[in-house]
Parts: C-alpha cells; structure tokens; sequence
C-alpha cells in the first residue's frame, strides 16, 4: 500500500508527519511512501534527504491524495489554502486517514470523514495502557511541550534559573510551580530542574507524588481525602471543597514563585481555571506564566490562547503550538509514533494494512471504520495507574500492648539476671565463680569487639573465629597422655581434627583478606 | 618443662593476641594483622601446652597435628571463595566434634577426682559441654550438606516438630539427672550416651528444618555453638583460656547472628525454629493481580542503557556465586570505571549463603573495597542511579517488604532499586526466591529482565559494551 504525507497546511505549523528515518523503517514493513515536496522543511528534513531515503516527492498536491491508500498527517483536516477545498474532500472512499483528530470537539469533521465512507485513526485517542505506550503521540508531545513550556518561560523571564553567587552579587534560584505533573508537568519539571531552579508541582492524583518526588521536587497537595484519578489515567473533576482548598494553596504559591506552568486538563471539558486575576495581579512584577491549556480556554483567567500577553506586569504565555516549536524532535517522535502504530497495523509486514477492531489498541485508535463512526470506543480494561485501593495504604497493625511497659524492661532484666547470679554463687564452689566472672567478662569483651567489625569481614570474622575456636584443641593436649590407651587415641583424634581446623581456618582467612584491596 | 606458671603466663598471653586479633577485624587495613596476632596467639597457646608438666606423648600430637595440619593448609588452599560457606559449616563440625571427644575423655579420665558440689558442677560441665558439641557437629554437617546442594535446601517439616524438639530437651533434662545421680562410671555412661544420641538428631533436626535464605543465621548460630562448646570444655578442665576464646567466639556468633536476623527483620527464634515461606500464598495471588507485565531485554540494549548511564549500582546476591560471574561483572565494573561512569555495589547483610559472602566474592574478582557499599550506605542514594543491575538477587531487592504490610517478608530491609531510572534483573528464571514471596520488582514498569545464566548474560553484555 502506499502511504503519502502532504505538507501541513495549519497556519504556523511547522511539524511533519514523516522522518527519512521513520520512512526506512516503513518501507521495511512492505510500503511505499510518497511526500510532498517541502513537507519537512520546517522540520529541517530537506526533500533530498527524503529522496535519498527513497521516498517519492511530489509537487502536485491534488496528485498526492489521489495516489494515496493511507494518508499521514499532524493536524486534523482543514480547509486548504491554496486548493481552497477542505481536506478531508481530497480524500477518496474506501481510503485511511492517521493523524490527529480530536474527535470531542471536531464533531463536524467527524461528521464530514464519516460521509467520505474513509477510515480513521486518530493519534489522540491512543488508549493508555502499557502496550500502546510506543505510540502514544500524546505523551510525545506533550514530553516536548513541557520542555518548551520551560524554554520559552526562560525566554520571557528577566533572571537566571540558578542561583548563583558571582562578585557581582548574589543570584537567588528561579521558583517554578508546575500545575499538574503529567507528562507535560514532569518534562516541565525535570527541565527547570535541570536549569537550576527550585521547582513545586501539584496534582489532584496522589499517586504521582512519587513521580514528583524522584524528579527532586517538592510536591504540594490538598490535605483531604479525594483522589483525582479518573480512568485511562487522567484526572477528573474535584469536589467544591477540594477546589477551594486547592485554590488557596496556588493563591499562596502566587505570591511566592516567579515561573507557573499549568497543564491542568480534563478529556473532554474545558480546561479548569485555576489562576485567577487576583493571583495574577499578586505576583512579582516580572513573572511568567506558561499556560500549557491554552488550547482548551486555558487555566489562567488571563492567557489569551496563541498570543504572549503581559498583565498586571506578569507575561502570560498562551501558545497552542509549543510541540510545532520544536519541529524537528516533534517530528522525530510523532513519525515514531506512528511507525509504531503501522507495525501493530501490519502483523504480516506485507505492507497491507489490517484494521483489526478486537485488539485493544487499534480499537481504541480506530474513530471512524468505513464510514462508520467508533468513536468513543468502549473503556478500556486496565488502567495505566495503580487502582485508588492500592493508593491508600493499609491501616498499620496497631502495635501490642508489651507484656511488660518499655522502661521496665531493663529494670526487670536487671533483677532477673542478679537473681540468677544470686542463686549460682549460693551453691557453686568458689573456684567455679572464678571462672564464672572469666566467663563473663569475656563475653563482654566478645561484644564489645564484634560489634567493631566491618560488615564485609563478617566471612573473615566467622573463618577467624573458627579457627580460634579450635583453642578446644588446649584440652585434648591435656589428656593426650592419658595411661589409658582408648582415651589417649580419642584425645589423639581430636587432636587431629582440631588441627585441620586451626592450619585451614587461619590460613584460608589469610587467603580471604589477602584479595580485598582498593 | 613448663611451670604451671609460665604455662598460664603464655594462656594470658594468648588471650590478649585473641582479642586483638577480632579487634583487627574492624578495618580491612588492620585485618591482616589482626590474623597474624591470631596465629601468634595460637601458636603460643598449644606450645605453652605442649611444653607443660602434664603432656609426655609427643609422637602422638606432632603426628596429629602435623597430619592434621596439612590437610587443612590444603584444603583452605584449594577451597573455591564460592564454596566459603561450606568450608566455614564443615570446620564448625570438627570443632563440635573436638568438644564432644574432649568431653568423653574428661568424663573417664577424672572420674574419682572430684567430689561433693565439685562433682556436680564437674558433671553439668561435661555433660553440657557434650550435648552443644553434639549439636554443632550434626548441625554444622546438615548446613555442609545443605550449602553444598548435596541437601536440598527446602525446609524440612516433620509434623510435630515443637513437641518433638520439646520432648527432646525434657527427656536430656531428666538424663542428665540421671547422669548426676549415677553411682558408677558404667552407670553414668548410658544416660550420657542417650543424651549425646539426642543431641546428634537434634543438631540434625534443628538444621533440616531451616530453609536455604536463613542460612546466614545457621552458619553464624553454629559459628556461636562451637565457641559455647569450647567455653564449656575450658570450664570442664577448670582452663581459663577456653573459657575467654569461647566466650569471645559465642558472643562473636551470637552477634553475627543477631545482625544477620534484624537485617531479614525476622525473629531468632522464629528462624531456629524453622520454616519460611508458608503464608505468602493470599499476598502472592494479591500480587498477580497487579496490572503489568514482564519486560525483558537483551544484552546489547543493556550496554546501550549502560554506556549511556553516569551512576550505575551493582546488587548482587547468591545467583551471582551460583553462576561464577563475579570476574565478569569485575571486568565490566573495570571498563564502565574507566569511562568514568560510576560505578558502585550495594550489599545487603543477608546477601548470599553466609555473612559478608558476597564481599568474599566480590574481593576475589578484585573489586575495590572501597567500591562497595553497604545496604545503609547507599539505600537513599538509588533515586539518583541510572541503572541498578540485580544479578541473581531476589528477596533482598523485593519492594512488596516495604510496600505490601501482609507479606510474609513485610518490613525486612530491602535495597531500594526499584526508585533507580532503570532496573536491570538478571536471572535464570521467573522462580521465586528462597522465601517463596512473589517479587512485584519484576513487574515494574522500569524493570528489565535479562534471563539466562548469570555469568554468560554479564559476558555478553561485555562483549556488546565493547565493540
């Protein structure tokens, strides 16, 4: 089958759907390819590296969709400039369509594609699960947007993000707070972090708190008991309560940080407003916020989706765009998403496409099925996050009530043991006693040494100790000259046993030490 | 010929060099000294003893020891540092063995000597002095057997192993009564038998009982007997230097035990008593429910993850003695160092067969001591590695300890690697470790599983490393 990739068409959109990388790797799985020409070039892929990756490039755009049998794109469909037709009446019957599709707030070109009797999959309704993680465009983008969201933040603020003490002067560190550690908030998180600032992230999921933690930065939550995970791994909606509690913690953090990102989004609601006026207006002059919802309204009552704007003295950056920014990893990652994709489309690398609607993941991806709309598909089965249940920790076994109370012990221990001596030297000759309290400092001596030894000479320590527990050896000397021949030959015996254990003890210690070295 | 003055002169001296010489174990820079003190100290002993007024047969005890003598020079020669714990169970039989020999000849060579509460307390000795011999030596050849597979190491569960243990020790008590309360040698020489019959099962019972991971705390738990031993026959002959060398070795046992016991966070007496991994059922089908699957990964994408990383931990456990691969993972440390990646080993206390065996390993394959941490060193310290390669560890890295309260090995210390970026397991197979726990380690999202033998997997990640 042939796949074809035209230019995009979107005002400003600089990301293309197809790599010369991508394309090797297509073409392995039994396709041809064909691009139009100058479709990479805000990328930086030039149509010679194309060619030069045997892909096809083509002038005639009308040409190109005609052609086709499956078309990639980056954007959904739209009304083409230059041809002055809409996209999606390039494509013909029978066809299939890949790229991203929106299909909550594109019910029109649903409608539309539905007529063309094509079929559809759109990269944004990739389900969440483990499996379908390689092509999930999403989480590519939304990886690139966080990182972008941090450059531009860097572009528009007045200060270092490190701190620093130069002899000019010394330089506090950036404070970032990030509104939602997806995956947009944790690439957020680990770039600013990596620049040097001191970065705070919330979420309404709890179970992210980890995630936030092991990037090292201070996650902020509500203290009470809602968890904000929805299914497919999203947040949901939160309570009013949570909300006003939630709410004060940013109202506070406003007057603290310098830098917000907000990725705060709900599928298929406009995105919460969570940075009001007044906590606009409570920031340092010089402040930035990055508002990565803009698209979806946007969580700061001020941003203006796709414009730069400054208010009460605080840049408000509302770009819809920030993955087109960085075109060329953009493309790298989405082509890769969508090679992806295409290998679980083609089990037999044939180069024939199988739309099969029982495997999970291309149910799931798969909107429109000739002409029919499938969207949206039934839940999926596992949840990419841990169940809420996992999420509360067991109530911790309450401790038993000890027999006898903590600061007794000792006391008891003491009495008990004075008794026992008591009773041994009421009886015992006084020669045994000698030997008793021999006995007795002895062990002391023993624990105060061994509690000296390094762990990692505890093999040494236990073939040492052997060997001078054959010290035994001292009382079989003794009686190996007995007159009587039968416990001469037992003494003699043990005598010998003894002795292999003292040559090979020691020596084998001596081995074993001999190896540790720096 | 020595006067007893001078014999107990050389005793104090002995006894010093004996302290001195666990006292050198503290550090590596000082613990070869510190063996050498030992040797001083035992040399001097047996020659103080050898030279006293009460020894004639020379013949004898040179044939003995020196026959003696070379057998253990050649075997301490020949041992593999794999087979260490072996060694270390084996030698703690003969001790046993020595002390119930001892007390056999002491039981027939004195009697007549003592009399009134001096005879009675004369006979405890003895016969206390054997019944710990006895165990270590059976006790001691059972952890042999066990260590060196000619044993399986599953625990064996007789039914009514408490009672039968209890009946035991009720049965010695009343024997020994019988042994104090004896007329005649002849008379007192069945009870002792008896007794020294019951010990011998009861070493064989005790150790039979105990599984393959709690074998650190059996070879030092024997490691202690054969030191009470000794310091039973230093009371039975009324010698000062058996009692401090015994006590010194006991107390040292005893400690390594207590060690070995808090670090799998299990009671000594649960461990003595034997049995592991009943009960793990409910959590093991809990964690089967867990959504996730394993992922496994190939050598060369190991290297590539490995040349790629700045912070790199090594866990090894018993599976790397197993598979012999500690020269390779050497190697492989030696050419990740050199690109200056950073590399670092994380010991758990109850890592392997015995206490500090993988240290033992390690230092055999020439790893830097000072690259090699312990468990506490480097526990806080996995959220910054890169990678964290498990080889043939299982129970020791099982996040279920810290995270999963009904597990059967709920709150043991674990090494924490599941928080590095990613976690690399090798292992033969997806069999559960010692104590039969399900390790949702292998579960987890950022762990890879390499399978296959440990030493061929570690070799062909070298190999792929560097080309």
């Amino acid at each position: 089958m042939k796949i074809v990739v035209p230019k995009e068409v979107h005002a400003g959109e600089k990301r293309v759907a197809l790599t010369p990388e991508s394309a090797k790797q297509l073409q392995k799985l039994g396709f041809t390819l064909a691009l139009e020409s100058g479709a990479g070039a805000a990328a930086s892929f030039n149509d010679d590296d194309y060619r030069a990756a045997d892909v096809e490039v083509v002038e005639d755009t009308r040409q190109l969709w005609r052609d086709a049998d499956i078309v990639m794109k980056v954007r959904p469909p739209e009304q083409h400039p230059q041809l002055g037709v809409d996209e999606s009446e390039l494509l013909e019957a029978g066809k299939t369509l890949i790229s991203f599709i929106w299909p909550a707030q594109n019910q029109d070109l649903m409608q539309k594609l539905s007529e063309r009797k094509v079929t559809v999959l759109a990269m944004d309704s990739v389900p969440r699960i483990s499996r379908a993680q390689k092509l999930d465009a999403l989480s590519s983008m939304a990886n690139i947007g966080g990182y972008r969201a941090i450059i531009e933040a860097a572009e528009h603020f007045g200060r270092f993000f490190t701190g620093q003490i130069t002899a000019a002067g010394k330089v506090p560190p950036a404070r970032v707070l990030v509104i939602g550690a997806g995956v947009a908030g944790l690439a957020a998180i680990g770039t600013a972090k990596g620049m040097g600032a001191i970065v705070r992230a919330f979420d309404t999921r709890p179970e992210v708190r980890e995630q936030v933690q092991s990037m090292d930065a201070e996650f902020l939550e509500v203290e009470m008991d809602e968890d904000g995970g929805g299914s497919g791994g999203y947040a949901k909606e939160m309570s009013d309560e949570f909300i006003r509690k939630e709410m004060a913690i940013f109202q506070q953090q406003a007057e603290e940080v310098d830098i917000i990102v907000t990725t705060a989004l709900i599928p298929g609601k406009p995105a919460p407003k969570l940075i009001t006026e007044a906590m606009v207006k409570s920031m340092r002059n010089g402040s930035v916020i990055v508002d990565l919802a803009a698209e979806q309204g946007g969580n700061c009552e001020l941003t203006e989706p796709g414009e730069v704007v400054v208010r009460h003295g605080v840049t408000i950056i509302g770009y819809t765009d920030l993955p087109s920014r960085l075109a060329t990893q953009a493309s790298q990652l989405y082509a890769t998403n969508l090679r992806h994709l295409l290998t679980d489309l083609t089990p037999d690398k044939d180069g024939v496409i199988n739309v099969d609607m029982d495997d999970e993941v291309i149910r799931g991806t798969t909107v429109i099925k000739d002409g029919e709309i499938t969207w949206p598909p039934p839940a999926p089965k596992i949840s990419a996050t841990p169940r809420a249940e996992k999420a509360q920790p067991a109530e911790p076994p309450k401790p038993k009530q000890p027999l006898i109370s903590q600061a007794l012990q000792p006391v008891v221990a003491l009495i008990v043991g004075g008794l026992a001596l008591f009773g041994v030297g009421s009886v015992a000759p006084e020669s045994f006693m000698a030997h008793f309290t021999v006995f007795v400092l002895a062990c002391f001596v023993g624990y105060m040494v061994i509690w000296n030894v390094t762990p990692s000479l505890h093999t040494p320590l236990m073939s040492v100790t052997n060997a001078i527990s054959s010290i035994i050896i001292i009382g079989a000397l003794l009686q190996v000259s007995s007159s009587n021949i039968l416990l001469a030959g037992l003494a003699t015996f043990a005598i010998f046993i003894t002795s292999i254990n003292i040559a090979g003890g020691f020596a084998v210690t001596r081995r074993m030490l001999n190896m540790f070295r720096k | 010929m020595l006067n007893q003055g001078l014999v107990t002169a050389a005793y104090i001296g002995a006894t010093i060099l004996f302290i001195l010489a666990l006292g050198g174990l503290s550090h590596q820079e000082t613990a070869r000294r510190g063996v050498l003190y030992g040797m001083i100290g035992m040399a001097i002993a047996v020659l103080a003893t050898v030279f006293s007024a009460q020894v004639t047969s020379y013949w004898a005890l040179a044939i003995a020891m020196i026959v003696g003598g070379a057998i253990g020079l050649r075997l301490a020669a020949k041992v593999q540092m794999t087979q260490m714990p072996e060694l270390v169970a084996i030698l703690h039989s003969l001790v046993g063995l020595a002390a119930v020999l001892v007390g056999y000849v002491s039981f027939f060579g004195d009697s007549g000597y003592y009399t009134g509460v001096e005879k009675t307390i004369h006979s405890v000795e003895i016969y206390v002095g054997i019944f710990i011999g006895a165990i270590t030596f059976t006790g001691s050849v059972i952890a042999f057997g066990k260590l060196s597979a000619r044993i399986g190491s599953k625990p064996l569960i007789l039914p009514l192993r408490h009672l039968l243990n209890l009946a035991g020790l009720i049965v010695t008590i009343w024997l020994g009564s019988v042994f104090l309360n004896a007329d005649s040698t002849m008379g007192a020489l069945i009870p002792l038998i008896l007794m020294t019959l019951i010990a011998l099962a009861f070493g064989v019972h005790m150790v039979m009982a105990i599984g393959g991971a709690d074998m650190p705390v059996v070879v030092s738990m024997l490691n202690s007997y054969s030191g009470w031993a000794a310091a039973a026959t230093g009371f039975m002959l009324s010698n000062d230097l058996l009692i401090v060398v015994g006590a010194l070795v006991g107390s040292s046992g005893a400690i390594l035990s207590y060690i070995m016991c808090r670090a799998m966070n299990r009671k000594f007496l649960a461990v003595i008593a034997g049995g592991f991994g009943g009960g793990g059922s409910s959590s093991a089908a809990a964690a089967g429910d867990e959504a996730g699957e394993v992922n496994p990964i190939e050598a060369d994408e190991v290297a590539a993850l490995l040349s790629d990383a700045n912070e790199v931990m090594i866990v090894p456990g018993y599976g790397m003695a197993v598979a012999q691969a500690q020269h390779t993972v050497n190697e492989l440390t030696r050419y990740l160092r050199d690109k200056n990646v950073n590399v670092r080993f994380a010991i758990h206390p109850v890592a392997g067969r015995m206490p500090g065996h993988m240290n033992v390993l390690l230092a055999e394959a020439h790893v830097p001591y000072d690259i090699v941490y312990e468990m506490d060193e480097v526990n806080e310290d996995f959220p910054d590695v890169d990678v964290s390669i498990v080889i043939g560890a299982n129970d020791i890295v099982n996040p279920s300890a810290a995270e999963d309260p009904t597990s059967p090995i709920a709150g043991m210390p674990v090494l924490e690697v599941w928080k590095s970026k990613t976690t690399i397991v090798l292992k033969r197979s997806m069999a559960t470790g010692y104590a039969g726990v399900d390790n949702p380690l292998f579960l987890k999202d950022n762990t890879r599983m390499l399978f296959g033998d440990a030493k061929e997997s570690m070799e062909a990640v070298f190999k792929a490393l560097s080309i």
